[in-house]
This record gives C-alpha cells, structure tokens and sequence, in this order.
C-alpha cells in the first residue's frame, strides 16, 4: 500500500537557498512576474473552459509549475528550440505564441495554432521555436536530441530545451537519447520537470533513483538539481547549463523540483495526496507569490504597478477567451488537408 | 453581480453528475481556489473549487442531487459588497462564453456512448440483444457494465489460479486509469496488483519473460496508444518464441486495455489498433462489443496459452449489458456471433462498431431492409465460416471499423467474402470506415472522420440496390 504521502520538507527540498540565485534587474523581475502570471491565469481560464465543455478530451494544466518555463526561456536567444510534452500550454506563452491562438486551439477552433486539428497536448510554431506539444510520454526527448543534432551539423551556437517529466524520466528512449547526445556532444539541455508525480505515481514508487539530476552520471551528462520554484535560481541554471551547451561540451540535465496543483488532468481527483500538502506547497513555494513579495521588498514596483500588470494580464485571457469562444470550428474541408505536403 | 457556477464537465466523456456534498454553507465566503462541492463522476469523486472570491449566496442544487446535467447552475457566489438583495436581481450574470457551435465530442454515435457508472445512475438499456449459443436458455442475467465484467473475469481468474498477476501504469493504488482494475489490489494485494513505472518496452518485456517461466500475466496497457513503445516486444517476442522454439517455449500472457477512439484527444490517443495486431501470426486478437462477451472472454484469455491482445474501448466501459450468472463463463476464442439475424444483408462488426451497426439495423427495419449482424469478438484467428453462411445467406455484406482501409480488418473480411462466397454475392463488398486521416481533435472534424449510423445505412442500401 501507500507510503505516507511525503511531508512538506521533502516535496521542496534541499536546493531551497543552495547555490546562488541569479539576481534580476527590475526589468527581467517585472518580465518574469508577468509571463508567470499570464501562464497561471491562462491555466485557470482553460480549466473554467473545460467545465462548460468549451474545452475537450484530455487538458493537462502547469498551475504551480511556471518559473520553470519563464525561467529557462529567459537565457534562450532566437534560433534556439523548444520541446516537450502535453502539459504545454505554458511552455508555448513562455515561447511568446499567442494566448489566443492557444486558447483557440485547446476550444478546436479555426484560429488555433494547428487549425483545431491538434487541441491541447499538440501545437507548433516553428516561428516561435515550439516544436510541441506531443502526447507520447518520452517520445519528445530523442525528436529535441534531434533538434540539437542540426544546430550542431550546422554548426550554429543553438542549443535545444528539452523538457519531461519525472515519469517520463524512466522510459527507455530517454537513455538512448543520453547517450547519442554525450557521444556526439550535442547541444541539448534536459530539463526534467520533477513534480513529484506521474498521474497517480509518486516519484518514490516509480524510480529506484530519485535524484533524477543523476540520471546522466553513466553517460558523463553533468547534472544538477534546481529550485523549480524560484525563477531566479531556475534562471542562474539554465545559464550556466546553456553556455555549457553552446559552447560545445555536449548536453546537460536540470532537475527541476517543482509541484503541479491541480489533479495530472482535468478528470483526474488527485486521492493520492493530501490537501495539506498542496496547501503547504501553495502557500510556502508558490513562485507567483514568492516573486511578487520579493518586487514589493526590493521596492522594485509598488502595489499599483502590480495591480496594473495583475489587470492587464487578466484583461490578455479573457481575450483569448472571447476570440476562442467565438472563432469559428474549422472548415469541414480541413479534414482532408495536412496528410501530404505536396 | 452574482456568479453562477455552474455544473462542471470534469472528464473528456462526462454528460451529468451527481451533487455529492457542499462543503460550503450559503453565506460562507470562498475564495478562489476553495473547494465548495464534492461531484460524483462515474469515475470518481471529483472537487470544485470556487473560480471567484466572494460569498456563497445560494445554493441552488442540493446535495443528493443525482443526474445533474452539466452546465446547470448549482450555486450562486456574491462578489464583495453584494449582499442576499442581490439575489433577486432578475437575472445574474452567467460568467460563461456562449456554447461553441457543435458541442464538445457529440458525434451522433456517441450521444449514448458516454461512459455510465453503476448505481446511483439510471442504467442505459441493454445494448443488443443476447443471441448466443454458448449461454444456456434460462441462465439468470445480471446487468452490469462492461468495466465491472472485465474487473470480475480477472479477479475470478486470479482466485482460480495463483500463477496469474496484473501488471501495468496505475493498475494498483489509482485502481486503474479508466478503473477496470478496481477493487484488484484490495483483493490480491501488492505482490499480484503491480504498479509499473512509465515504461511500456520494459514491462511489456518483462511479462513476456514472467510467462516464459510459466507465470500468466494480465498486462494492461492504459491505452493500446502507448502499446505502440511495446509493439517489438509484442511481436517478435510474445507472437514468434513459440514457432522459433519449436514448440518449446509458449507464452501465455494477456495485453489487454481501452482501443480506438476515446472522445476529442485527438491523433495520438485515439486509433484503433485492430489490423495491426490482426496482422501477426501467433497472436490471438479479441475485441468485444458487451459486458458478456468481455467477461466470457477474457477469462477465456486468460486460460488460453497463446498471447492474446485484447481490445477493449474506453467508450463502451460504462455501458451496462446483461452478463449470465453462471460460476464459470468462459466464450470459445474465435467464434463469432450472430447478434441479430437477417436476410437481406450482412453487416459484421465488433466492439465499438457493433454501436453503429445495431442503430443502423434498426433504421434499416424501418426501410424493410431486414440486415443480419454478425459481431466478430474474436479477430484473430477469424470465424470466416460464419461470416460466409450469412453471407450464403444474403447475397450482401458491409463491414464496419473505426480503424482505416488500407490493409483494414474489413479489407480482409471482404477477402474472404471473395474467396468463399463469390458466387453468392449480389453486390461488392461495402467497407464502413474511419477517415484515411490522424484524428482530429476539434469536436466536428472528429465526428466526420469516424465511422456513423448514417453510413452504415448508406452502405446497407447500396449493396441492397435501394
Ligand atoms: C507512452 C505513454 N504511456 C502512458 C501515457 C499516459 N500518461 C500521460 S501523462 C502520464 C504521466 C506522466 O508523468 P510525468 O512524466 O511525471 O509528467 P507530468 O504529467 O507530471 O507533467 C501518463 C502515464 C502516455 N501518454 N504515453
Ligand atoms: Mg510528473
């Protein structure tokens, strides 16, 4: 049966404090405040969504996870590529895709990024350098190894981001990829979004080792843990990971300890843990919060200046609502297109 | 203005719930986040959380309230400042967009496919009639859905023989994905009910070697989708050690989980995998339409020393059916069934097709088309000879699939049709199929690139000349 679900301590261990934070101008704190408010409330709006059935079939969301997405996405520069799983609605406002092209797409509708023919776990802008989106747990981590493979047989400093989660973490085709990638130095950085579960599945029933930052210890990948909570030490990390990788050592993990708040989907109960401890997690680690209470100690804005952002983001999703709820369904004709590129 | 909350869709095949219990008192405040109701699913017992600061002001659907219809309003939450006065205020303010055009995952087929629970919901009526020669005349019957028939043939299994075991993502603890395992663990603890890690390859593998030792595993896949990592393993392994040993070395296992398309999760969660695994000799490949069939079958799985792939479908899960009460129903593999007799046409199907194929001999009737319907069950190794007397019969024959032409199940039945009932036939073969396109996720296309009633009787009365 169960173990005891783990206490508080163990969900948001040992890096809290550890290593150095980057610090962030005021900009790149307002900047990130921002982007993680947006991706929570965008979160919040597609699960109201999904109870009037505006949204349909499976709606993975990231509320709790975001400094992990705003964070990395801040040391990548143009060219650089983005991957990962179904849980993807966060990573693709991080990429700067449109809420309401996202929104679109999670209702099926016309405007959406791929035209409603691929709703939630599956959307693309080779523009914005999203590769998706993709519903096959592990299958992105060789498709972003790849990613890398071309930056380096082209010979550009581009590094790919490839995200998955502490389940995924244990299927086969993560290893072979490990392995190609530290063989032929590609410039891949695993972030492995370690949110304690896969579905029902607490990382301790599922893994032999848990530190999943050691995952790459026999294929020589350095790897490191990493407060997913903090946006500051989730940045300070991919940069040193990226420079690592653009500078043609070969790959890198990140671990990123992080927590999901909501159930894995949106039909999903959640029994397998307590409300405390989300609460606890909710109210001790949230990164929104946490970012906010450190602006307003830093008096790097005051009250109003947040309220602003608060109501502009609100006012940006419930746009994305609007336009999602009144776009059109796609052509019944569009059934047929996109089998073949001529 | 007030705010409604309304009844929430809390899975991608929910139509009504029930109004478990308030956790809030009218006149409590909630804050955004808070949980104010308790909703029973047919697969769980879910949470509401309040979308808005305020006060509760009204409770508008009592708890105990059973079949609420989604998107009913259940309670009404004040906003700062307003107080009870607010309430009579004519009409409040529904913070809900207007309803798409073509509402989320209705495709005609599936208005009655949603997955239904056990009490305290109203069963749907039996879904075909029981026309089958292995269940005696007189035999009492127990309605039960198709999830409770799977759950019961394992479990009977596992009481007869210690060398069987489930294994599989969320079988255990979670009581399942889609919750055909409930009640498993409880009875048979952890050493028999095992929780795998995601890693399909591997534990596909690992079965495979457990019954090269002489174990029986029961192997669930939580969709057959992700069956696709283990598809090396499943074949060159499970289907081919057998014949490559000379007949040394059997491997008696079960892969079983929901197949084809489930509602709106679009291309890489919903394909039916009934031609591929029908493909490969050395499998055996079942795919049951009924609670009866499961049960008998699957048992029957279980007992056979072949792998079996068993296909079972999300949708059809909550469906209830009559199931004999007998101590040990076992189906013959391999014999298919007629499940309504005909003259004038043949239609064969199986699992979820046999929805679309049974709506359609009605409206048939209606035409005076008197259509014979033949439920596969098995598909391989395939009843051709059943197929071929009704066929002898009719002169006309329409498959049904959710899966895709080229290389489909139909394909081969028509084959078949071609090789041993030529002479008898009064028209081409008609094939009733899935689009040839990956499955869209928007809820029209969806509708559009599966099979429906409208086209199996399209199909009917063409090969009928009518
Ligand atoms: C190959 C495969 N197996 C199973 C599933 C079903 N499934 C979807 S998500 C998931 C859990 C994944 O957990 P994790 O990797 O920790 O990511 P998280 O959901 O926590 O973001 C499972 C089992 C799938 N989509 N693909
Ligand atoms: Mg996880």
């Amino acid at each position: 049966m169960a173990a005891a679900p783990p206490s508080s301590a163990k969900i948001m261990p040992a890096t809290n404090g550890k290593g150095l934070p980057a610090t962030l101008s005021r900009e790149e704190e307002l900047a990130a405040y921002r982007m993680m408010l947006t991706i929570r409330r965008f979160e919040e709006k597609a699960g109201q969504m999904y109870g009037m059935g505006l949204i349909g079939g499976f709606c993975h969301l990231y509320i709790g996870q975001e400094a992990v997405v705003v964070g990395m996405q801040m040391v990548l520069k143009p060219g650089d590529q983005v991957i990962t799983g179904y849980r993807d609605h966060g990573h693709m406002i991080a990429c700067g895709m449109d809420p309401r092209g996202v929104m679109a797409e999670l209702a099926g509708r016309s405007h959406g990024y791929s035209k409603g023919k691929g709703g939630s776990m599956h959307m693309f802008s080779v523009e914005k350098g999203f590769y998706g989106g993709h519903g096959i747990v592990g299958a992105q981590v060789p498709i972003g190894t790849g990613l890398a493979f071309a930056n380096r047989y082209r010979g550009n400093d581009n590094i790919c981001v490839t995200y998955f989660g502490d389940g995924a973490a244990n299927q086969g085709q993560v290893y072979e990829s490990f392995n190609m990638a530290e063989l032929w130095k590609l410039p891949v950085v695993y972030v492995i979004e370690n949110n304690r579960y896969a579905m029902g599945t607490a990382i301790t029933r599922s893994s032999a080792e848990t530190n999943l930052s050691r995952r790459g210890l026999s294929f020589n990948i350095p790897g490191e843990q990493v407060d997913g909570m903090d946006v500051r030490a989730v940045k300070a990390a991919g940069e040193k990971a990226a420079a690592w990788c653009r500078a043609g050592n070969g790959p890198y993990i990140l671990e990123m300890l992080t927590y999901r708040y909501r159930g894995h989907s949106m039909s999903d109960p959640a029994k397998y843990r307590t409300r405390e401890e989300v609460d606890e997690v909710r109210t001790h680690h949230d990164p929104i919060d946490t970012a906010r209470r450190r602006i307003l100690e830093n008096r790097l804005a005051g009250e109003d200046e947040l309220k602003k952002i608060d109501s502009e983001v609100r006012e940006l999703i419930n746009e994305a609502s609007e336009f999602a709820t009144h776009d059109p369904e796609p052509d019944a004709a569009e059934l047929y297109t996109d089998v073949y590129r001529d | 203005m007030p705010i409604q909350v309304l009844m929430p869709a809390l899975s991608p095949t929910m139509e009504k719930g029930n109004l478990a219990k308030w956790l809030k008192k009218e006149g409590d405040a909630v804050k955004s986040g808070d949980v104010i109701a308790e909703i029973e699913t047919d697969k769980a017992t879910m949470e509401v959380e309040a979308a808005d600061d305020g006060t509760l002001g009204k409770i508008l659907v009592p708890e105990g309230s059973v079949d609420v219809a989604v998107n009913t309003p259940i309670a009404v939450i004040l906003n700062e400042g307003e107080d009870s006065s607010a309430l009579k205020a004519p009409k409040p303010q529904v913070q809900r967009p207007t309803p798409p055009p073509a509402p989320a995952a209705k495709s005609g087929a599936k208005d009655s496919a949603v997955a239904r629970p056990q009490a305290p919901f109203a069963a749907p009526a039996p879904m075909q009639p029981l026309l089958d020669p292995d269940i005696p005349e007189g035999t009492e019957m127990v309605t039960m859905t198709m999830r409770e028939a799977l759950r019961d043939a394992m479990a009977e299994e596992m009481r007869r023989d210690k060398d069987v075991f489930v294994m599989g993502e969320e079988v255990a603890e979670y009581q399942g994905a889609y919750k055909v395992t409930q009640g498993l663990l409880q009875e048979f603890g952890p050493q028999r009910v095992i929780d795998t890690p995601i890693t399909e390859h591997g534990f596909a593998g690992l079965g495979i070697g457990a019954a090269f030792a002489g174990l029986k595993p029961i192997v669930e896949f939580m969709t057959f989708n992700f069956a696709m990592q283990a598809m090396d393993q499943l074949i060159n392994s499970a289907a081919k050690t057998l014949y490559m040993s000379g007949g040394q070395m059997g491997c008696q296992i079960v892969f079983r989980g929901p197949n084809g398309a489930a509602a709106r999760v679009a291309a890489q969660h919903s394909q039916d995998y009934s031609a591929w695994y029908s493909h490969i000799p050395g499998l055996k490949v079942i795919a049951p339409s009924n609670a009866a069939d499961a049960k008998g079958l699957l048992k029957a799985a279980i007992r056979d020393p072949n792998p079996v792939i068993f296909l079972e479908n999300e949708i059809l899960y909550g469906r209830s059916s009559p199931v004999p009460k007998i101590d040990d129903f076992v189906l013959p593999i391999g014999k298919a069934k007629i499940a309504r007799p005909g003259n004038d046409v043949t239609i064969i199907a199986w699992s979820m097709g046999m929805t679309y194929a049974l709506k359609a001999a009605e409206e048939l009737a209606g035409m005076g088309i008197d259509a014979e319907i033949i439920d596969l069950r098995t598909l391989r190794p395939m009843d051709t000879a059943t197929i071929v007397a009704s066929v002898q019969k009719t002169g006309r024959a329409v498959t049904v699939e959710e899966g895709w032409q080229q290389c489909g199940v139909g394909a081969e039945i028509a084959a078949r049709i071609m090789e041993h009932a030529f002479d008898y036939l009064d028209a081409p073969v008609a094939r009733v199929s899935g689009k040839d396109v990956p499955m869209p996720y928007a809820a029209n296309l969806e509708k559009l690139a599966l099979p429906s009633v409208a086209e199996v009787v399209e199909a009917a009365k063409a090969v009928c000349y009518r």
